[in-house]
């Protein structure tokens, strides 16, 4: 009997752990979004905090080039391995620069990016203002009638909107160049054959929306991991929940918006 | 002048205010004594708008603060300056720099004007050594002082400070009293002190008043307030073990 209670305690804290938690993240996209709008409103006040938007976006950048380029490099040499694996056979390893290219430009590459940046500058972001939250420095800029928003989740929005397309080309050439390795050592492909066989495959839609994802996942990560800094409390435990909410609500939203993206551009009516 | 009529305010599911009622004149400097968890940083909070309470009415200079938009809520706050309990300077910037920063906001003033105000305020709060320094690599007692003088930049009506001496020394409390008593001189500048130092309450303040479970039980001017015939202010002054207050 008493084993049974402790089952029934246990399974009502978990199933009452698991809602509240799902009720917190979908809360906080709520909030997001009403932060978002603010921010879309102050960004009007970008050319003023140009000064803050590029610092934020040279810290983003010099935070994850190592990162990203490890990432990039193997991705490409990955995809390449596999590819070849299916096209030898057929004799056509020379294809691997077309798939390669389509791959990375169309769905790996800001995909990967953007994961890429949400543990590393989205985390910090939430962290940041997460911090000032819980050290009652947001409650001191609203006290002086400077807008949270403006003066700090605005900066932050643009720079990752700006410097996550960027690491995302970037992303596509070192990808690039990983699978290009790989299929000259194992695969014989001579680079030049690669190399127009990747022009051959870069389309002008694919990159454009693939940019135009990193562009809108910049938007959501910066937005969602500052909203949750935003809302932290309780001090230091309150900050380490908001980024760690923040990074599992927006590899979700990446996921679920990058899925949509594609369905919009490439689905039955695109 | 401020005012709280008929205030409640649950957090975490308890009553912190219960039903406050409370009235602060224009020029007076008004202490807020009571134990630490009472709901004294609350009770400014709701002074500055940046808690809404469950029920009841907020007043600033007759002005409803609570419940009201954002833009009303920033015009009360013009006249008002919230020294925070752990200075909440931005940390990412230099002491001078946060000094200046809500004139440099909100451009009001020309550069070399922002620039001679601050130098004043560095001076009355004797902070020219630290001017360049992170908040990270500052004394509470700084911090305190540089919220303070981030607050002044302003001219505000009204200053709220919240335990303006906690944590420092005697003599850093001593010139923390001083500085409000200078700022009372000013008869138009109303502060509410939030404190648990009753040497600072006694020094600094007009009147003085107990919160005790969500409410004032006594509010009078010094002198009554050290010779009261209230057992809990009693004890609470005193410091005693023994009395009505549970010590937990
Ligand atoms: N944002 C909040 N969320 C939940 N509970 C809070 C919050 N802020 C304060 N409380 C609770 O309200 C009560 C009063 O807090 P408050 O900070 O006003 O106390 P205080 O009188 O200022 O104490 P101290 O002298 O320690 O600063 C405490 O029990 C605290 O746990
Ligand atoms: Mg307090």
């Amino acid at each position: 009997m008493i084993i049974i209670k402790k089952l029934k305690d246990v399974l009502v804290t978990v199933i009452g752990g698991i809602g509240k938690n799902t009720i917190n993240i979908v809360y906080m996209l709520g909030y997001s979004t009403l932060i978002f709008l603010e921010v879309a409103y102050h960004s009007k006040a970008a050319f003023e905090k140009r000064r803050e938007i590029l610092k934020q976006m040279y810290y983003a950048g010099v935070k994850t080039f190592i990162v990203v380029s490890i990432v990039a490099l193997f991705t490409g040499m990955i995809l390449a391995l596999q590819i070849g694996l299916e096209l030898k056979p057929y004799q056509q390893q020379s294809l691997v620069g077309n798939i390669i290219i389509a791959t990375l430009t169309r769905e790996m590459a800001p995909f990967v990016t953007a994961i890429i940046l949400i543990a590393a500058v989205g985390s910090t972001m939430a962290a940041e203002v997460g911090t000032m939250a819980v050290s009652e420095e947001i409650d001191a800029l609203e006290m002086m009638a400077i807008s949270p928003v403006r003066f700090l989740v605005m900066p932050r929005v643009i720079s990752l909107a700006l410097m996550l397309p960027i690491a995302t080309v970037y992303t596509n050439l070192l990808g690039s160049i990983g699978g290009g390795i790989i299929a000259y050592f194992q695969l014989n492909v001579s680079f030049d054959v690669y190399y127009s066989h990747i022009l051959e495959s870069l389309h002008f839609k694919a990159t454009y929306v693939g940019l135009l994802k990193a562009f809108i996942f910049g938007i959501m990560v910066s937005t969602i991991s500052c909203a949750n800094g935003l809302r932290a409390t309780n001090g230091a435990l309150g900050v380490g929940k908001a980024t760690r909410n923040s990074v599992v609500s927006s590899f979700l939203m990446v996921l679920i918006v990058g899925y949509y993206i594609t369905g919009i551009f490439y689905g039955k009516t695109g | 002048m401020i005012e709280f009529k008929n205030v409640t305010k649950i957090l975490n599911g308890t009553k912190v205010l219960d039903n406050l009622s409370l009235r602060i004149e224009r020029g007076e400097t008004f202490v807020i004594i009571g134990r630490s968890g009472t709901g004294k940083t609350v009770t400014l909070k709701h002074i500055a708008g940046l808690l809404e309470p469950e029920s009841g009415v907020v007043l600033v200079d007759g002005q409803q603060m609570n419940g009201s938009s954002k833009r009303q809520k920033d015009n009360l706050r013009e006249k008002i300056g919230f020294v925070f309990q752990s200075g909440a300077l931005i940390n990412w910037m230099t002491v001078e720099e946060n000094i200046a920063l809500p004139l440099v906001e909100h451009k009001v003033l020309p550069q070399d004007e922002i620039k001679k105000i601050v130098e004043e305020k560095l001076d009355l709060l004797q902070l020219t050594s630290a001017r360049d320094r992170m908040p990270a690599e500052i004394s509470g007692g700084m911090k305190k002082r540089a919220s303070l003088a981030r607050v002044l930049v302003r001219n505000p009506e009204i200053i709220l400070y919240d335990e303006p001496t906690s944590g420092l020394d005697p003599v850093m409390s001593s010139l923390i009293n001083t500085i409000i008593n200078q700022i009372k001189k000013d008869q138009h500048i109303t502060q509410v002190v939030v404190t648990h130092d009753m040497e600072s309450a006694y020094a600094v303040g007009d009147r003085i008043a107990m919160l005790y479970d969500g409410s004032i039980i006594q509010c009078d001017v010094p002198e009554a307030i050290r010779t009261t015939a209230n057992p809990i202010v009693r004890q609470f002054i005193s410091g005693s073990l023994e009395g009505p207050i549970e010590v937990l």
